[in-house]
C-alpha cells in the first residue's frame, strides 16, 4: 500500500459555489441585520407578542455565531492541556508550522501586548498557558489553517513536554500547610482578607448571636450537603469569526452575554485601543452564564491579526466542556434550630465553593452564596461563611442561579428535616418562617418590595395532585402499560414494580441584578423617524439576546412609550454603550429600563417639537398630560392633537442614554452587612416523582411552580423562562453532573453521551402560577425572573425523592446507586 | 472527492470534499445551508436532523460520501417540502389521504403571527408557524432539528398523543424551554392540521 | 483518508480484502462520532449504504435472516412477532434518528459490551453470517464476542446478516440508563423463553468485558422449570426460583465502575431486571400478560 504525499491528502480549503457567497467581498455571510416588526394589536407591554426573530429562527436563516462564513477564511484550532497541573518544560511548534495549509501557530511567546491575561474581575487567566497549566483542557497553543481538519492535524503535531505538579483538588489539599499555590504572587484585591492564597474570596455574615440563640432552640438539625458540578450546556457551541480590518483593527462576530465586558478584556491583550475592536453580536445558542467569560474571542482575533485573514473558530461539544466555566460544585454545612412551636431560632452555615483554576466570577458567587444562604426565611441570628477555592479542577463561574442554587439545595433540605423533627407539615413550617415585605435580611438590608413567599407555597400546595399510576391505560384488550410514563421510560425496566410516589416542596430566594456596589447600568439608543409615512422607532442596544426574548420586550416597550406600531431592533454591537450582562435576571429590568428611559426622552423631544409646530392651534399642548398612542399625539383624555408623521416630518429624533437602577453597597468584609442587592425574586415548586425504588430510577411526574414576576411584560416569554429554569433545576437533581476524577483532576465525561440533559421524555408537566405584585422601584413594577425557578426546582425534586424512599440524600444529583445503596 | 446529491429539491455538487466530512459539514460550510445545527456532532442532540430519502437522521453522523445520489431535506426546505406534501397528499400527513383538504383550506387555519417580518411575507410550514405561535422558540438552536422531526411525526401520525410526541422528539434536546411550549406547538400544529382536514 | 463506495456486496468484499484496515461504515452512528471527535482517522472508509440487500430481511421457517444494516426502526416496526426481544432492544437504542440509521451489524462489528442488541441476540440465539472473498461462515453468537470491543471477525471479513431464531415463546428486554430516552446502557438484560426446547436463554449487556449469557442462571432455571413441571402446568414461578435466578444472573456479571455507574449497582440492577423480565415473560407464556405500549 502506498502512502500518498501529504500535499495531496490534506483536505482542500472549503469553498462555496459562487451563488451562495455574499456579494460584497469583505462582508461575511451571517452578519446580523436589523429586524423590523409591526403588530396588529397594540403590541405593548403585558401582551404576549411574538418574537421578532421567530421567523428567521424557524426557517434556519437566523445566523448563529457558528454559521458565520467569509470568503477565504481560515479555521482556528486550540490545543489544550492533557494534564491538570504541570510545568510546561518545552513547546515545539515547528512541525505544525511546516504543515501545508497552516497559516499560523501561536503560543504565549507570540502574544503581542504587555497584557497577557484576562478575567472578569481578576485578570488571572492567561490567553495561552505561560510556563504552567493549572487545569485539564487549558489552552496552550492555537493554529490557523485553511480546513478544520488541517488545523486539527497541525495542532496534534505540536509537542509539549509537561512536568506534572501536585494537584490541589479540594479544601483540604488547598489549605494544607505545605499546599502548592495555584496562583503565586497574587496581588488582587481579595488577597488581603482571605485566610489562604488558595482561597479566592471569603465573605462572612454575622448578625445577632447564633450561639446564644441556639440555646433557645428545642430542636437543632445539622447537615453536610454536596452539590455536583453542573454545566450550562447551551446548545450553540462557542464560536465566532474575526475579520481583520484595514485600520489594523479587527471586526469580531461572536456569541456572548456581554459585548462590552468582552471588549474590555480583548482589546488590552491584542494591544489595540477599544475602538479598533468592533464587536457585533451573532446569534447566540443559549448561554445560562456560560458565555460570561471569554472563550474563543481572543484566540480568533490573534490569529486573524497574525494572518491578515478572517478566522473562524467553532468548538465541538467535547471542547465546549473545556471552553467555558461551570457551576461551582459545593460542600455546604448547615445548622438550624427551631422552637417546638416551629419558629426558627438561628442558622449557621459554611459554604465551600470549588472555583477551579481561575477566578472567573467566583468572588461574586461567594457574595451571593453568603448573602442568600439564609433563604426566604426570617432568622435573626446567623453565623455565615462562604469561600471559593482555587484548585486544579475545571474553572467554575456563572451559571443561572449563581451561588444561590447551591445554598437553596441545602437550606431546603434543612427545612424538611426540621419539619420532620417537629412533626410539622413541611409547607406550614416554611410558611410560619417565611420572609415578607419589610423583613430584615442577615445583611441588614430590608426587603422593601413584595415577598409573597408563604403565598407561593400555598399556591403550589393547593394545586390538585396528578392522578396516580398514569402509566396504566385502559384499552379494549384490558389494562396495558405505557412504559413511557414510568421510571426508566423506553428502556422498559418496570411495569409498575417497585414504583413509589413522593411529593416534595421547596422555595428559594434570588437576587436580581449585579450586587455589592457594582455600577450596574445599561445604555439604549432610541431613534424615531417617519418612514413611508409611518412613524418607526429603532432600538439600538448592546444587549445580548441569548434566547430570553429581550428583543421582543424592547419592541413592546417602544410601542408602549412611543405609540408606534413598527419597531426596528438594531443588531447589538459595541457602537452603542454597554448594556451590561444578560445574566443575573437583570436584562429586562436594566436594559428594559434603559429602553424605557430613552423612549421617554424621545417622547419629550417629540412633544417639544409638536408644541413648537402646533402648540398655538390647541390649548391642550400646553396644559394637558400628553401621550403617544396609535401613531398620534393624544391627551390623557384621548383627544388627538396631531399625527406623529406631521410632528416629525423628515426629522429624526435620536437619543442615547445610560440608565441605572438604585445603587447597592459592598458587603462589609467582616460582618457582611450592607444593602448589597437591588431586588429579590422568589419562586416555589412542588415536585411529584415516581421512583423505582429497586432500580433507583426516577421519573418526575410534575413540577408545579408559582413565581412572583412583579409585572409580566410578555406572559408567554415569562412561562418559557420559568419552565426552562425549572427543567435545568431538575436536571441537576437527577442526571446532570460533570465528573472530575479526584486522582487526576481530569474531566471524565465531556460529551453529551455521558453528560446527560433531560430529554422531553424525562420532562414532567410544568404548570406555572404567575403572581404579579409590583415592585415600585422597578420599571413597570417588574421583577427579574430568569433564575428563581432554577433554585427551588432541585430541592423540590430531592424532597420528593426523599419522601418516596425515606433516604436522607445529602448530595445532588442523585444517582441510581445512591437510591439503592450500591 | 466529489459528492452529488439533491438538497431541498435542487441538485447540488460539492467538490474537494474531505472523506471525513459529515453531511452536516457539507451542508453548513460548502452549501451555505447552516440551518442544520452543530450542537453535539455525536448524534445526542438532534439539532442537525434532516430528512435523508425521507427519513429523519442526524446529518452529523452521515458521511458526506454516503449521500451520493440521495435526497436531503433541511429546515431551509421544510416549508416547500410541507407544501408539496400538501399538494400531493392533501390532508397534511394523513397517510391514507382520506382526510384530505386543500392547501388553501389548511392555510386558513394558520393564525397569522401577530407580528410579521417586514419585507416579503415568508411562507412557513404549519409546524414552523406553530412553533412561533406557541412560544416554542427561545435561543432557537434546537429549533431546526425539532421542526424536521416534528414535521415527520405529523406526516405519519396526524393526531399524536402527548406520549407519542414525547417519544418522537426524544432525540432532540432543548436547553431553554423545558419542552412545554414545544409540546404545545406540536399539539397546535396537529390541531390545525385536523381542523383543516375537517373543513 | 479514502472513501470506498462499493456498489455491490462482491465489490465490498473485494475492497475489504484489498484493504483489511478499511473501516466499514453503514449507519455511521459509531464511526462518525469517532471521526467528528478526532478519535479515529481510518485510512479507508468502506461505505456499505449502497448495498441494498444489507437493509433487507427474510423470514424463514426457523429463523429470520436479518441484513446487517436493517435499521432498528424497521426491526421495531416489522419484526415484533418474529423477534420480540430484539424489537424491544431496538426501541431502547438512542433516539429515533439513530434508530433510523443504525443496525445490528454495527453493534456486532463494534462489539461494545454496551451495544443494545447483544443481550437480545444472545437470548434469542443466532448466528452471524460473516463473509470474505475466501467464503462465508456462520459464527454462533456464543463464540462471537472475544474481548472488550473485539469479535471473531477476520480482518478481511464483513458481516452480511444475522440468522436469528424466530421466537417460539415470549421474550423481554430491559435496560437501565439514567435517562428515560437516548441513553447508553448502564447495564441491560435480555431473556427468551424457548418452550419448544423447554429452555430459557439470557443475555447481559454492559456488565462484563463482553456481552455474556447468564449460563448458570439459565441452567438453574431450566432444571427448576423442568422439575416443577412449570412448562406443562403453567403455574406461577415461585418467588424462591425467581430470586435464585436473579441472584445467579447477578453473579454472572463481572462489571467495572465507570462514569455511568458502579460495579455494585450493575450487579444489583441485573438481578432486578432478571427477576422482572422472567416474571413478564412467564406471565405472557401463561397468557395473562399485559400488553406494553410504547415498548416496540
Amino acid at each position: 500500500m502506498t502512502t500518498r504525499p501529504e500535499a495531496t491528502t490534506r483536505p482542500e480549503a472549503t469553498t462555496r459555489p459562487a451563488a451562495t457567497t455574499p456579494k460584497a467581498q469583505n462582508t461575511p455571510s451571517g452578519t446580523p441585520t436589523k429586524i423590523t416588526q409591526g403588530s396588529p394589536t397594540k403590541g405593548g407591554i403585558g401582551e404576549s407578542t411574538l418574537r421578532p426573530d421567530g421567523t428567521l429562527k424557524v426557517t434556519g436563516e437566523f445566523a448563529y455565531s457558528s454559521d458565520m462564513w467569509h470568503e477565504d477564511m481560515l479555521w482556528g484550532q486550540t490545543l489544550r492541556s492533557t494534564v491538570a497541573h504541570a510545568e510546561i518544560v518545552s513547546i515545539d511548534t515547528s512541525e505544525a508550522l511546516a504543515t501545508s495549509g497552516v497559516y499560523a501557530v501561536m503560543t504565549y511567546d507570540d502574544l503581542p501586548a504587555a497584557m497577557k491575561n484576562y478575567g472578569l474581575e481578576i485578570q488571572d487567566t492567561p490567553v495561552l498557558a505561560h510556563g504552567k497549566v493549572r487545569h485539564h483542557g487549558e489552552p496552550v497553543a492555537i493554529v490557523a489553517a485553511d480546513h478544520p481538519e488541517t488545523a486539527r492535524r497541525a495542532a496534534a503535531k505540536i509537542r509539549i513536554e509537561y512536568r506534572e505538579l501536585p494537584l490541589i483538588t479540594d479544601e483540604a489539599s488547598a489549605t494544607a500547610p505545605d499546599a502548592v499555590l495555584v496562583h503565586e504572587g497574587r496581588d488582587d484585591h481579595h488577597i488581603g482578607h482571605v485566610p489562604h492564597p488558595n482561597i479566592v474570596h471569603r465573605q462572612p455574615i454575622i448578625r445577632g448571636d447564633a450561639d446564644e440563640a441556639a440555646k433557645r432552640a428545642d430542636v437543632i438539625v445539622t447537615g453536610e450537603y454536596t452539590f455536583g458540578m453542573q454545566d450550562q450546556a447551551f446548545l450553540g457551541p462557542e464560536s465566532g469569526l474575526a475579520v481583520p480590518s484595514e485600520d489594523g483593527g479587527v471586526e469580531l462576530y461572536v456569541a456572548t452575554q456581554w459585548l462590552h465586558s468582552d471588549l474590555g478584556q480583548i482589546a488590552p491583550v491584542l494591544g489595540l485601543p477599544e475602538d479598533k475592536v468592533r464587536m457585533t453580536l451573532s446569534g447566540v445558542g443559549g448561554a445560562f452564564g456560560g458565555r460570561e467569560d471569554i472563550s474563543m474571542q481572543i484566540h480568533a482575533c490573534l490569529l486573524a491579526l497574525r494572518t491578515g485573514k478572517p478566522v473562524k473558530i467553532v468548538y465541538n461539544r467535547f471542547e465546549s466542556f473545556f471552553g467555558h466555566v461551570h457551576r461551582h460544585p459545593a460542600k455546604l454545612h448547615y445548622e438550624h434550630g427551631a422552637t417546638k412551636d416551629g419558629k426558627l431560632t438561628h442558622m449557621k452555615c459554611r459554604i465551600v465553593l470549588d472555583g477551579g483554576a481561575y477566578a472567573s466570577a467566583s468572588p461574586a458567587v461567594v457574595g451571593n452564596a453568603s448573602s442568600l444562604s439564609v433563604g426566604p426565611y426570617k432568622i435573626e441570628d446567623v453565623d455565615i461563611e462562604a469561600v471559593a477555592l482555587y484548585t486544579n479542577n475545571p474553572p467554575c463561574g456563572a451559571m443561572r442561579g449563581f451561588g444561590a442554587v447551591q445554598a437553596c439545595f441545602a437550606y431546603e433540605a434543612q427545612m424538611d428535616k426540621l419539619a420532620a423533627k417537629l412533626d410539622m407539615d413541611p409547607v406550614e413550617f416554611r410558611q410560619l418562617n417565611a420572609m415578607e415585605q419589610g423583613t430584615l435580611l442577615p445583611t441588614g438590608q430590608v426587603c422593601d418590595s413584595p415577598a409573597p413567599v408563604a403565598e407561593l407555597l400555598r399556591r403550589v400546595k393547593a394545586r390538585p395532585l396528578p392522578p396516580e399510576q398514569e402509566w396504566l391505560t385502559a384499552g379494549a384488550a384490558g389494562t396495558s402499560v405505557d412504559v413511557r410514563a414510568l421510571p426508566g421510560g423506553l428502556s422498559n425496566t418496570t411495569h409498575g414494580e417497585g414504583v413509589v410516589r413522593g411529593v416534595g416542596y421547596a422555595v428559594g430566594l434570588k437576587n436580581v441584578g449585579f450586587s455589592e456596589g457594582f455600577d450596574d447600568y445599561s445604555t439604549a439608543r432610541v431613534r424615531m423617524e417617519v418612514i413611508n409615512g409611518e412613524p418607526v422607532a429603532t432600538v439600538h442596544t448592546a444587549m445580548a439576546e441569548v434566547g430570553q426574548g429581550g428583543v421582543t420586550v424592547h419592541a413592546q416597550i417602544a410601542r408602549t412609550e412611543l405609540g408606534v406600531n413598527q419597531v426596528t431592533i438594531h443588531p447589538a454591537d459595541t457602537r452603542v454603550g454597554s448594556a451590561g450582562s444578560t445574566s443575573a435576571s437583570r436584562q429586562t429590568y436594566v436594559t428594559g429600563g434603559a429602553v424605557k428611559n430613552s423612549c421617554e426622552a424621545v417622547r419629550e423631544k417629540v412633544l417639544e417639537l409638536g408644541r413648537t409646530k402646533f402648540g398655538t392651534y390647541h390649548p391642550a399642548w400646553a396644559t394637558a398630560e400628553l401621550l403617544l398612542e396609535g401613531g398620534k399625539v393624544v391627551t390623557d383624555g384621548g383627544e388627538v392633537l396631531a399625527d406623529l408623521a406631521d410632528v416629525l416630518e423628515d426629522e429624526a429624533i435620536d437619543i442615547e442614554l445610560e440608565w441605572r437602577h438604585r445603587p447597592t453597597e459592598a458587603f462589609d468584609l467582616r460582618t457582611g452587612q450592607g444593602n448589597g442587592h437591588v431586588q429579590y425574586s422568589f419562586a416555589a415548586h412542588r415536585a411529584v416523582v415516581e421512583v423505582d425504588t429497586e432500580l433507583g430510577l426516577v421519573k418526575v411526574i410534575e413540577l408545579a411552580c408559582a413565581q412572583d414576576v412583579g409585572k409580566a411584560l410578555n406572559p408567554l416569554s415569562v412561562l418559557g423562562q420559568i419552565q426552562g429554569g425549572t427543567l435545568q433545576g431538575m436536571g441537576v437533581a437527577v442526571m446532570e453532573e460533570i465528573i472530575v476524577d479526584p486522582k487526576t483532576a481530569k474531566v471524565r465525561n465531556p460529551s453529551f453521551t455521558d453528560y446527560l440533559l433531560p430529554t422531553i421524555l424525562d420532562t414532567p408537566t410544568i404548570p406555572v402560577d404567575v403572581l404579579e405584585l409590583a415592585d415600585e422601584h422597578a420599571p413597570y413594577g417588574l421583577r427579574g425572573i430568569g433564575e428563581a425557578p432554577t433554585l427551588s426546582s432541585t430541592p423540590a425534586v430531592l424532597a420528593a425523592i426523599r419522601n418516596a424512599t425515606g433516604l436522607e440524600l445529602n448530595r445532588t444529583p442523585v444517582r441510581p446507586e445512591h437510591l439503592t445503596s450500591t | 472527492m466529489r459528492v452529488n446529491f439533491t438538497v431541498n429539491g435542487r441538485q447540488q455538487e460539492a467538490d474537494d470534499v474531505w472523506e471525513g466530512e459529515s453531511l452536516l459539514y457539507v451542508l453548513r460550510e460548502r452549501m451555505g445551508l447552516p440551518g442544520s445545527k452543530n450542537a453535539c456532532e455525536q448524534g445526542e442532540c438532534g439539532s442537525c436532523t434532516v430528512r435523508l430519502d425521507g427519513v429523519p437522521v442526524c446529518a452529523c453522523l452521515v458521511a458526506a460520501g454516503q449521500v451520493e445520489g440521495r435526497e436531503v431535506v433541511t429546515v431551509e426546505g421544510l416549508a416547500d417540502y410541507a407544501k408539496h406534501r400538501e399538494d400531493a397528499h392533501p390532508g397534511g400527513g394523513c397517510a391514507s389521504g382520506a382526510c384530505g383538504t386543500t392547501l388553501d383550506a389548511a392555510k386558513r387555519w394558520q393564525s397569522r403571527p401577530t407580528d410579521g417580518q417586514t419585507g416579503e411575507a415568508v411562507e412557513l410550514a404549519p409546524i414552523q408557524q406553530a412553533f412561533i405561535d406557541a412560544g416554542a422558540v427561545q435561543c432557537g438552536f434546537c429549533t431546526p432539528g425539532l421542526l424536521v422531526a416534528a414535521d415527520e411525526l405529523l406526516e405519519n401520525t396526524p393526531s399524536p398523543s402527548d406520549q407519542d410526541i414525547r417519544e418522537a422528539l426524544s432525540g432532540n434536546l432543548c436547553r431553554c424551554t423545558g419542552y412545554e411550549k414545544i409540546l404545545d406547538a406540536v399539539r397546535l400544529a396537529a390541531a390545525r392540521q385536523g381542523e383543516a382536514a375537517q373543513s | 483518508m479514502d472513501f470506498l463506495r462499493p456498489a455491490s456486496w462482491e465489490e465490498a468484499l473485494a475492497a475489504k480484502a484489498e484493504h483489511p484496515t478499511a473501516v466499514p461504515i453503514a449507519g455511521g452512528t459509531d464511526v462518525m462520532v469517532e471521526i467528528n471527535f478526532d478519535h479515529r482517522r481510518p485510512e479507508y472508509l468502506l461505505d456499505l449504504n449502497r448495498i441494498g440487500e444489507l437493509s433487507e430481511w427474510e423470514v424463514g421457517q426457523e429463523s429470520v435472516r436479518l441484513g446487517a444494516s436493517v435499521p432498528y426502526s424497521s426491526i421495531m416496526e416489522h419484526l415484533r412477532a418474529e423477534l420480540p426481544g430484539l424489537a424491544l432492544a431496538s426501541h431502547t437504542v438512542a433516539s429515533p434518528q439513530i434508530r433510523n440509521r443504525g443496525g445490528v451489524g454495527g453493534n456486532l462489528g463494534t462489539a461494545s459490551p454496551a451495544g443494545d442488541a447483544h443481550p437480545a441476540l444472545l437470548a434469542a440465539d443466532c448466528e452471524v453470517e460473516a463473509e470474505s472473498v475466501r467464503g462465508t461462515r456462520l459464527i454462533p453468537i456464543d463464540a462471537f464476542y472475544t474481548g472488550v470491543k473485539r469479535n471473531a471477525l477476520e480482518p478481511d471479513e464483513l458481516i452480511r446478516a444475522v440468522h436469528i431464531r424466530k421466537a417460539d415463546g415470549p421474550q423481554q428486554y430491559s435496560k437501565v440508563g439514567t435517562r428515560n430516552a437516548m441513553v447508553i446502557a448502564v447495564c441491560a438484560f435480555g431473556i427468551a423463553l424457548h418452550p419448544e426446547t423447554r429452555t430459557v436463554r439470557t443475555g447481559i449487556g454492559s456488565a462484563a468485558p463482553t456481552p455474556i449469557r447468564a449460563k448458570e442462571a439459565e441452567e438453574f432455571l431450566n432444571a427448576a422449570l423442568e422439575e416443577g413441571g412449570f412448562w406443562e402446568n403453567g403455574k406461577i414461578i415461585t418467588p424462591a426460583i425467581a430470586q435464585q435466578f436473579a441472584a445467579l444472573a447477578s453473579g454472572a456479571c463481572n462489571p467495572i465502575d465507570d462514569v455511568r455507574g458502579t460495579a455494585r449497582y450493575r450487579r444489583h440492577a441485573v438481578g432486578i431486571m432478571a427477576r422482572r423480565t422472567l416474571g413478564w415473560t412467564w406471565e405472557q407464556y401463561r397468557g395473562v400478560g399485559r400488553t406494553l405500549e410504547g415498548a416496540a
